[in-house]
């Protein structure tokens, strides 16, 4: 079973972003080593000596992958709004996602924010990918908003803590059993990617623990695997915790068996 | 006039949002605008004027997250 996002079908549930690499060559290696077929990209003031943008467009294009343009950094909701009227045209994609950030220190977003700007953006034509909390109460708002695809955080951008809240997260998973849900932030180590594909995610969306590991391409291949390992066990079914040990090799026959041993 | 590019005060003689980027270098880049916070798509530059004290944005694609 593939991953569908507006339409759009992804054998990768791994969604990486293109920030903080050491280098063009070392992102496009990360990228391709990753399998990656959606990555995250934005957009800044172009100085018209440096021509920034101009090279780092021909990067993504090079890479031939799904682009999906962020609001990030926007405060207000007008802001993040015109700041993706500017993407769709920049990126040629109905494509965003959608950050209102609330706080400089948790850059947790604004819900209420998001959710009027989730609004706006839906009702121009835009496929809005709103990075949220694991907010209910926002989650069914952004859908009556109009998104088709929610994206809680595991733990604050950059954090690389992992998943800080896995039973609400849990609950947002049983709470939204059609939806595509994607972890966006926070992800530190492909084991905390593993952990949110076996709570039933589907995707992983991260971008810090590849850019700044010793060997991004090892890493980004690492991560490839660990999404894959918890997509896997979690087709699979997961056993439950039990609270007792309970032997898994048969008792009956064990040698020297007594039935006092049991008692 | 005085406007602000970027960020950044600048003299202009450009009328229009399209003769501003072309006369800042920007003919042919891949760039998108505002103006005083409102986008404006590429087909619209060439009616929209420039006024003084314009804050215009002019953007391009970057590495994100």
């Amino acid at each position: 079973m593939k991953l569908h996002l507006y339409g759009f079908e992804a054998a990768s549930r791994l969604l990486l972003g293109t920030a903080q690499y050491p280098s063009p060559q070392v992102l496009h290696d990360a990228v391709k080593a990753s399998g990656a077929e959606i990555v995250t990209v934005s957009l800044r003031r172009e100085g018209a000596r440096e021509r920034t943008g101009q090279r780092f467009w021909e990067l993504i294009k090079e890479l031939g992958v799904r682009v999906l343009p962020n609001t990030a950094g926007c405060r207000t909701v007008k802001e993040a709004v015109t700041t993706a009227q500017m993407a769709r045209e920049l990126f040629d994609t109905t494509w965003v996602k959608l950050e209102v950030i609330a706080n400089d220190d948790t850059l947790q977003p604004d819900l209420f924010g998001l959710v009027e700007a989730a609004r706006i953006l839906s009702g121009e034509g835009f496929d809005v990918f709103p990075y949220t909390t694991e907010d209910l109460s926002a989650a069914d708002r952004l859908l009556e908003a109009g998104c088709e695809v929610l994206m809680p955080w595991g733990a604050p951008i950059g954090s690389g803590q992992g998943l800080a809240n896995p039973a609400a997260l849990k609950s947002m998973r049983a709470y939204f059993p059609e939806t595509p849900l994607i972890v966006d932030a926070g992800i530190g180590a492909p084991s905390h990617a593993a952990m949110a594909m076996e709570l039933g995610y589907d995707a992983v969306l991260l971008n810090t623990a590849v850019a700044k590991a010793g060997d991004p391409a090892g890493m980004a291949e690492a991560f490839a695997q660990g999404v894959s390992a918890g997509r896997k066990a979690f087709l699979s079914g997961l056993m439950e915790p039990r609270d007792m040990a309970v032997p898994s090799t048969p008792v009956a026959g064990t040698p020297f068996f007594k039935l006092d041993n049991a008692s | 006039m005085r406007i602000v590019v970027n960020g950044e005060v600048t003299q202009t003689a450009a009328a229009t949002l399209a003769e501003l980027c072309t006369a800042l270098g920007f003919s042919e880049a891949r760039i998108a605008t505002a103006v005083n916070g409102d986008f404006v798509p590429e087909a619209a530059r060439g009616q929209r004027m420039i006024a003084q004290g314009d804050r215009i944005e002019i953007v391009a694609p970057r590495q994100g997250g």
